[in-house]
């Protein structure tokens, strides 16, 4: 751990935090107690659960020799939501349903366009076939007859509305083509339930495409040379509003850990705490890991309201875009992806609003990238297979618990050819 | 989207894809829904139940079907308005040749072994067709851009190949269980059951010449009325205990090593009565004769349990038995084939005995498997993303937009924040033998070498050509093809047993021999060096070639196969140095197993400074990418991140 508690707990700015946030601490800690737990019983459920059939085996063999016995048994028992089905979803989709995940929910009530198809491969462009039907029916047929083992379903409906319980059925809820507000929403849904929920956002625009990834408190192994290591991550929420509110709290305590431990504090944190053996930790080793990380969800839990002056030195441009567009849609209610070069004086005008408030260059946002993205409403299938591949990957990756997860963006431009991660949480006011 | 000029590109094209497994898939989904109207595609395989999990045109109903022939009709499901030409077929055959490849504004790679890519290389080069190269194992995958004269051709750097051990260490003094492996596969199985004409170094060591050929001979042959259990002792004990005792009594083998421990069956499984054996009622149900298995007769099922050396014994008889009682018509015409369940369970079982013998630890059927079988680690996502850049790159290529040609690796552990790392092409190599006209050097022993060896080991196994033609100035020596008259066969047959200085027109130190492939239009001069030695264990094709990129010796084992063409090893060179180049940036500590290829690759290389000129451009290229305008720089210097900038 990076962070002692003793040393904390004599600190007196820091008792005064606690107090005023007891009720919130309270909350935090039970969260966190029904998670650690659902993470003891997923271990033990990994330790009885039964052996991979005889099927299974010879489906999956290739890529059993990737990443074990073991991860193929998580992903056949994982649940995962997936609302908004353009290209870059529908790639993603096609990669866990191969991967043999235990099922896959479709969500996406919108009728069947040639627009939306021109990056879909599991429904022909023909009117007599798709007429009538909703996107998630028509990917379901499809994407049912990939692997029989997994079962793929519907749920229709505006994945807004869907209440928190319904969320608690999943294992990974991965949302896309949907407002700011619904994005925060689900987020804070996910994080809410008792259960961990990897939360993960991807849209593509033009020959651009984004990744985000809330994936919590959480716990994975890796191999550093040669041996299972045990490291643990925490994320940053989209935009936990329920937090950001609560101002005070947050000052004091950016404050105490700027002041003790410095603002690198936030960097990737990784600890590393029990090698090879995560089965042996006890319930008191379990409990002071909990207890340990209880003063820190205020600090930085908020990940597209950072200020930009203090992101990164050299964040990804599109990171900076991706936020004015997101912004612009939001104000003007627009349905998330329809824009087009008309809007640009006004994009420009809410870029130069918001870079004067953040202190930034606004050339550090180019006019030529947001027309890009502007514009760009018809998905380009090359960067659909780029991004739903490096998607796939992470929902395999938090499934299993193997290799490190990307935290907690992720930008590929086909222009440049470079993707990219970056860590941006809240880190200083 | 793509723009309006991209999109008249990609409209007018014609394009050629070579491979239509994992990657190839990918590929065609990928080219038909970014608007690709005419494509051909070529793959000589059939489809298999472990293709399923990630090359995902095919279905289960489709297993035994061209891979080539199912990939388009899926295809043309979801775009039914696009051509696509499959050719169910070897890309080597004579009628892929220059002229086929001409037809096309460029070529794209999905495949799964250095040969082919090697040819399809020189196809490109001569035809003057752009290729794009790529190639994945597990997480890891690259994208390469190849323009005759723009780039460096696909073998101008050394690529890997599969290891080749020496014949002692498998026959006699085994180290790694892939040494058992080996010899359980290509001596053991390929002794009893395959054919018995071909050379076999079973036993010749360890009998070395005091046993007769013809007495190891009958070792091995199951005697007229020989009970089957009877037979598979004996061979059992002969192998694994007779074979090891004879090895033990050569003292000076086991001055430095551990003396392995003989193995008799009856130690391991008492010999029961005759007829007593009540499991053998399972296999009795006729069927698939790949389905046919030893550890269901025995009671095992999971293969990614160990066995112990009991269990191995028994598997081992059983196997053994299966064979000669369900499969009897097959023996003597047997190749090892990882989808044959009996021949794995027999190789597997038979490794362990040995590994057991010498103190080797055990593996499961499952990893034996990916050994034995050479198998690639796979997934679908890999394969994805790399067909997602070879579209990008093949747009490019299109275009003609030299500047922005990229290769991009994909890589397992973020480098400099990237998952997906673009690094500009290199300059074509001056010392390449393939897209350069550099003679070669072969150091040979020009009264001891056939020309036959010098065809084998030099001209087809080193210069991977498919259809030679070897000339001595204006007499030719050697020539393939199907239009030859029946005399000039003859003739070049008797040639090839000749030895080089008596060839009809001699070749000996001084000569220089012109080496041809007429399909692949590649053609290099090779100087003649007579040389008497040459060092058995180092060299022991009995001839050295130089001036020409060695392959790079990869480990046959599953975790370091390469062999689906991504070149780990190069990725790694290229992030482990532009990791060094950053001292902001976390640094991701590069696996031990990487580094030791790293080192591998400036030992191996045939010239260290060919790998010198690489790693510096590595290295500049990363600068560049460094200083480029794409990321933000926040003035200000607001946190403590800016402080730890090397600015001053």
């Amino acid at each position: 751990m990076s962070r002692n508690w003793e040393e904390d707990n004599q600190n007196p700015g820091l008792k005064v935090l606690l107090g005023s946030a007891e009720e919130a601490g309270e909350k935090y800690v039970f969260a966190r107690k029904q998670q650690l737990l659902h993470m003891f019983l997923r271990l033990q459920l990994d330790m009885d659960g039964e052996e991979l059939t005889e099927q299974e085996t010879a489906l999956y063999d290739r890529q059993i020799r990737v990443w074990g016995a073991d991860a193929q048994r998580r992903l056949s028992k994982s649940h995962i939501l997936v609302s908004g089905l353009k290209g870059t979803v529908v790639e993603f989709c096609k990669n866990i349903v191969l991967a043999g995940v235990g099922s896959v929910t479709l969500n996406d009530d919108r009728l069947v366009t040639e627009e939306l198809l021109s990056a879909n491969f599991l429904v022909p462009p023909d009117e007599n076939v798709y007429s009538g039907k909703s996107l998630a029916e028509l990917c379901c047929d499809s994407l049912t007859d990939f692997n029989p083992m997994v079962r793929v379903s519907v749920e229709k409906g505006e994945v807004s509305k869907f209440s928190a319980d319904f969320f608690d059925k999943f294992d990974v809820v991965v949302i896309s083509s949907c407002s700011l507000s619904t994005k925060q929403s689900i987020n804070e849904k996910c994080r809410k339930s008792l259960k961990r929920i990897a939360f993960y956002t991807v849209d593509c625009r033009d020959s651009c495409g984004e990744i985000f990834v809330d994936l919590q408190n959480y716990i994975y192994t890796k191999k550093k040379n040669d041996e299972a290591v045990e490291c643990l991550l925490e994320y940053s929420s989209f935009e936990v509003l329920e937090y950001s509110t609560e101002d005070n709290l947050l000052q004091t305590s950016i404050v105490l850990s700027d002041e003790k431990y410095g603002a690198r504090e936030n960097e990737m944190k990784e600890v590393c705490f029990v090698e090879n053996r995560r089965s042996c930790l006890t319930s008191t080793q379990l409990g002071n890991l909990m207890y340990r990380n209880r003063a820190q969800p205020y600090i930085h839990w908020e990940a597209v309201s950072v200020p930009w002056r203090s992101l990164p030195r050299r964040v990804s441009k599109l990171y900076l875009a991706m936020r004015v567009i997101e912004k612009f849609e939001e104000l003007e209610g627009r349905i998330p992806g329809e824009t087009s070069a008309a809007d640009l004086p006004n994009v420009q005008k809410l870029r130069k609003e918001l870079c004067e408030a953040q202190s930034l260059d606004e050339s550090q946002i180019p006019d030529s990238l947001l027309e890009r993205l502007l514009e760009g409403r018809r998905e380009f299938p090359p960067v659909c297979a780029v991004i739903g591949g490096i998607l796939g990957q992470e929902v395999i990756k938090a499934i299993s618990g193997k290799g490190d997860p990307l935290k907690n963006f992720f930008f590929f431009d086909a222009m440049d050819g470079k993707g990219i991660i970056e860590d941006i949480f809240r880190q200083k006011s | 989207m793509a723009s309006e000029q991209q999109l008249s590109a990609i409209k007018g094209a014609k394009v050629l894809m070579v491979g239509a497994g994992g990657i190839g898939c990918e590929l065609l989904k990928t080219l038909a829904l970014s608007g690709f109207k005419d494509v051909h595609i070529i793959d000589m395989d059939t489809i298999e139940v472990s293709n399923l999990n990630r090359q995902f045109l095919f279905r289960q109903s489709h297993v035994g079907q061209s891979k080539a022939k199912v990939a388009r009709d899926a295809v043309l499901k979801f775009r039914p308005n696009i051509s696509i030409t499959p050719y169910h077929a070897n890309v080597k055959d004579p009628e892929f040749n220059v002229d086929f490849f001409k037809q096309f504004n460029v070529v794209l790679n999905g495949l799964d072994n250095l040969d082919a890519r090697r040819h399809v290389n020189r196809l490109c080069l001569a035809a003057g067709v752009p290729l794009v190269e790529s190639g994945t194992t597990g997480f890891l995958g690259q994208v390469t851009v190849h323009v005759k004269g723009r780039t460096e051709c696909y073998e101008c750097q050394p690529k890997p190949a599969p290891k080749t051990y020496p014949v002692c260490t498998i026959t006699s003094t085994p180290s790694k269980f892939v040494h058992c492996i080996v010899w359980a596969k290509d001596l053991l199985f390929a002794k009893l059951f395959g054919d018995k004409n071909q050379d076999n170094d079973l036993n010749v060591r360890a009998s070395d010449a005091s046993s007769s050929s013809q007495q190891t001979e009958d070792v091995f042959e199951r005697k007229n009325d020989e009970d089957i259990e009877q037979y598979g002792r004996r061979i059992f004990d002969h192998v694994f205990g007779y074979n090891i005792e004879l090895a033990l009594s050569n003292e000076d083998t086991w001055k430095n090593r551990n003396r392995p421990r003989p193995i008799y069956s009856k130690d391991v499984i008492p010999v029961e009565p005759v007829g007593q054996n009540g499991n053998q009622a399972k296999n009795l149900v006729a069927g698939n004769p790949l389905s046919i298995s030893a550890m269901a007769s025995v009671g095992l099922k999971n293969p990614q349990d160990l066995w112990s050396l009991k269990e191995n014994s028994a598997i081992f008889l059983e196997a053994l038995k299966l064979f000669f009682s369900k499969r009897e018509k097959e023996i003597g015409n047997l190749t090892f084939d990882k989808d044959d369940q009996l021949a794995v369970e027999f190789v597997t079982a038979a490794a362990n005995i040995r590994a057991s013998s010498f103190g080797i630890p055990l593996h499961s059927l499952f990893e034996a498997k990916g050994i034995a079988g050479n198998i690639v680690h796979a997934v679908a996502t890999t394969n994805a993303i790399i067909a997602g850049l070879i579209v990008i790159e093949a747009i490019k290529v299109l275009q003609n937009d030299v500047k922005n040609y990229r290769m991009t690796y994909c890589l397992e552990h973020p480098s400099r924040k990237m998952l997906l790392m673009p690094v500009e092409p290199f300059e074509p190599n001056k010392s390449c033998y393939v897209c350069s006209e550099t003679p070669l050097t072969l150091e040979v022993n020009t009264n001891g070498s056939k020309l036959k060896d010098f065809v084998d080991k030099i001209v087809k196994a080193k210069l991977g050509m498919n259809l030679p033609l070897i000339m001595h100035g204006s007499s030719l020596l050697y020539e393939v093809g199907d239009d030859l008259e029946e005399d000039e066969v003859a003739n070049y047959a008797a040639n090839l047993e000749k030895v080089l200085s008596e060839l009809p027109s001699p070749v000996i130190g001084g000569t220089i021999l012109t080496v041809e492939d007429l399909q692949q239009e590649l053609k290099c001069s090779i100087n003649v060096k007579h040389r008497e030695e040459f060092d058995e264990e180092k060299e022991p094709d009995g001839m050295v070639l130089s001036g020409w990129t060695q392959p790079l010796a990869v480990e046959k084992n599953g975790k370091g196969s390469t062999d689906n063409g991504a070149s780990t090893s190069r990725v790694s060179e290229a992030t482990s140095l532009v990791t060094e180049e950053d001292e902001e940036l976390q640094i991701i500590p590069t696996q031990s197993g990487k580094k030791r290829k790293l080192s591998d690759i400036s030992s191996a290389a045939s010239s260290d400074a060919l790998s010198f000129r690489n790693e510096a451009k590595v290295k500049r290229k990363a600068e560049e990418a460094d200083n480029n305008n794409d990321v933000v720089m926040l003035d200000g210097g607001s946190s403590e991140n800016s402080k730890k900038k090397r600015e001053q």
